[in-house]
């Protein structure tokens, strides 16, 4: 039955009244998006101009200050901050892949899986100052290895583990099993398909865990506290108290000298740049995975 | 089931002799006699449920992946019994093509020389040319000539599901087994489907399960009708749909009950 010629102002003033009413809450919404970004960019531009006041050669190249020193730079916070980082990449992501892997493709016990999974999440939600309390008790004291680079590296591998082992595991879950069929029904062993199949399809998205691990860990600084120590000279070793750029920040940022709160600033500058080159980097490697549909 | 005279000069390529198969204590397959034979098309129909597919799968050992599944009886491979072989033996030597399209995740040519990777052919040459003659075979070759290097998700369903049937071919199977080929497609490619069947017979002898009682007729040599886990009635196609022996048979492709 049509509507009635009538009938049809009323039509309208009820859609009037329930764009109206959509409109509002886009409003709202637009609002609260604001509120949320204003704090991010005023934290963004903030860095970018206190930041941008040292960034020069020298930073890169100098070593880190004394207090009521002049000049000096942050060269070798970057470069210990860096080798930890890429021990600690190193150490978890043949680690955690394999945790991955062992937890989704070769374990058929379904509480193994579970368990796996609860310790991971478990590791995640360690406060990171806990995880270089362990290492300092397991590593740097409980082996005897001393305060250096590797007992920082193993800190922030902790860190890195479960970033890894989650978007590793997320991905060979959501691998779709009619492959992995095809796979056997070419008379593929279980061995083959993981390393032929799974692990090939699963290389992207490994990338992209380790960039977001990688760009979390080179920010941590409550794990380096006991286990690099910081250090005001170039690394001389992997043990040994070692620089990292976080410690660096944490010490003149909250000094009293000037001086080093400029180039506390201007780390916390190259942090940020850091992390928004691997975010970016994540996002382009994200999007080179292929479709597994 | 033993068949009428038709089959003179034809050889028995694979017998299921006195088979049941169980997930647990289950009983899916009861006790089943078959024979197949070599390079025609035998097609399984059946309401769901009653096994076709679980029958399949046993030619290829798929239900070795999973736990709890046994296998009594005999299905002879010409005269070895494929129970007894290990497992990726026998999915070397029978070939599957699934339900859904199910490329990996690769480029088109590499789809297809997986097979033969894993099986160790190294020389470029050989794995080129048996790529390209899998390819010709499952009549996709003049579509993906030109793009052996995209990815194979690239392709429409149809041609991706060809690719699965090329990626099966490349590897010489004694068997390929069909799992419902075209249900997921549509009847443009169904029909581009059915044509390859058809054009494989005489070269590689052919399982096909499908739900699709028209799809049988106009594909399979044989026909075997399964109901309830077990093989009511296994003849030449136009038998089963035309002249059955028993009376579920005629029921089943009359449209009474399914």
């Amino acid at each position: 039955m049509a509507i009635a010629h009538r009938q049809r102002p009323a039509l309208g003033k009820n859609l009037a009244w329930r764009q109206g009413w959509g409109r509002f809450w886009t409003a709202v919404v637009v609002l609260m998006g604001a509120i949320a970004l204003v704090p991010l960019a005023i934290l963004l531009g903030y860095v970018l101009v206190r930041g941008a006041q040292r960034f020069d050669v020298q930073v890169w190249t100098a070593l880190t200050p004394a207090a009521g020193q002049v000049g000096g730079g942050l060269g070798n916070a970057i470069v210990g901050s860096i080798v930890m980082v890429a021990l600690a990449t190193g150490f978890s992501v043949p680690l955690g892949v394999a945790v991955a892997l062992y937890g989704t493709e070769v374990c058929r016990q379904a509480w193994i899986r579970a368990a796996l999974r609860l310790a991971v999440n478990v590791l995640n939600g360690v406060p990171s100052i806990l995880l270089g309390v362990f290492v300092y008790g397991a590593v740097v004291v409980g082996l005897g290895w001393g305060f250096g680079a590797i007992a920082g590296a193993l800190a922030l591998s902790l860190i890195m583990l479960p970033t890894i082992i989650r978007t590793t595991d997320d991905f060979c879950q959501g691998f779709p099993p009619e492959q992995r069929l095809a796979a056997y029904a070419l008379g593929a062993t279980d061995w083959e398909v993981l390393t032929g199949i799974v692990l090939p399809a699963a290389l992207p998205a490994i990338l992209t865990g380790t960039m977001l691990a990688l760009s979390r860990a080179a920010g941590e600084t409550a794990p380096l506290i006991f286990t690099a120590l910081g250090f005001d000279f170039w690394l001389r070793g992997l043990s040994g108290p070692a620089p990292a750029l976080s410690l660096t920040i944490y010490r003149f940022a909250t000094g009293f000298d000037p001086n080093q709160q400029n180039l506390a600033w201007t780390g916390a500058l190259i942090l940020l740049l850091l992390v928004l080159l691997t975010q970016g980097l994540a996002r382009i490697l994200a999007r080179l995975a292929p479709p597994s549909t | 089931m033993e068949l009428a005279q038709d089959q003179l000069g034809t050889q028995v390529k694979a017998q299921v002799k006195n088979f049941s198969f169980f997930y647990g204590s289950n009983k899916a397959i009861k006790d089943v006699d078959l024979e197949v034979l070599d390079c025609k098309v035998t097609s399984m129909i059946g309401p769901s449920g009653c096994g076709k597919t679980t029958l399949l799968r046993c030619f290829n050992r798929m239900h070795d992946l999973y736990p709890g599944t046994r296998y009594e009886g005999e299905i002879l491979l010409e005269s070895q019994n494929l129970l007894s072989l290990d497992p990726i033996e026998v999915r070397m030597r029978i070939g599957m093509v699934f339900q859904k399209p199910n490329p990996f995740p690769k480029s088109i040519f590499e789809n297809i020389a997986y097979g033969l990777r894993i099986r160790g052919v190294k020389d470029k040459g050989v794995i080129n040319e048996r790529v390209e003659r899998a390819l010709r075979d499952a009549a996709i070759w003049d579509e993906v000539k030109d793009r052996l290097k995209d990815m194979a998700f690239n392709l429409s369903g149809g041609q991706q599901q060809r690719l699965c049937i090329a990626r099966a071919l490349a590897t010489d199977p004694e068997i390929l087994l069909f799992d419902e080929p075209t249900s997921a497609l549509d009847p443009i490619a169904t029909a581009s489907i059915e044509e390859l069947v058809i054009g494989l017979k005489g070269k590689v002898t052919i399982l096909i399960v499908t739900h699709n009682m028209q799809q049988a007729v106009r594909i399979s040599d044989y026909t075997a009708f399964m109901y309830l886990g077990e093989l009511v009635e296994f003849d030449r196609t136009d038998v089963i749909f035309n002249n059955a022996a028993q009376q579920r048979t005629r029921e089943y492709v009359s449209g009474q009950f399914g």
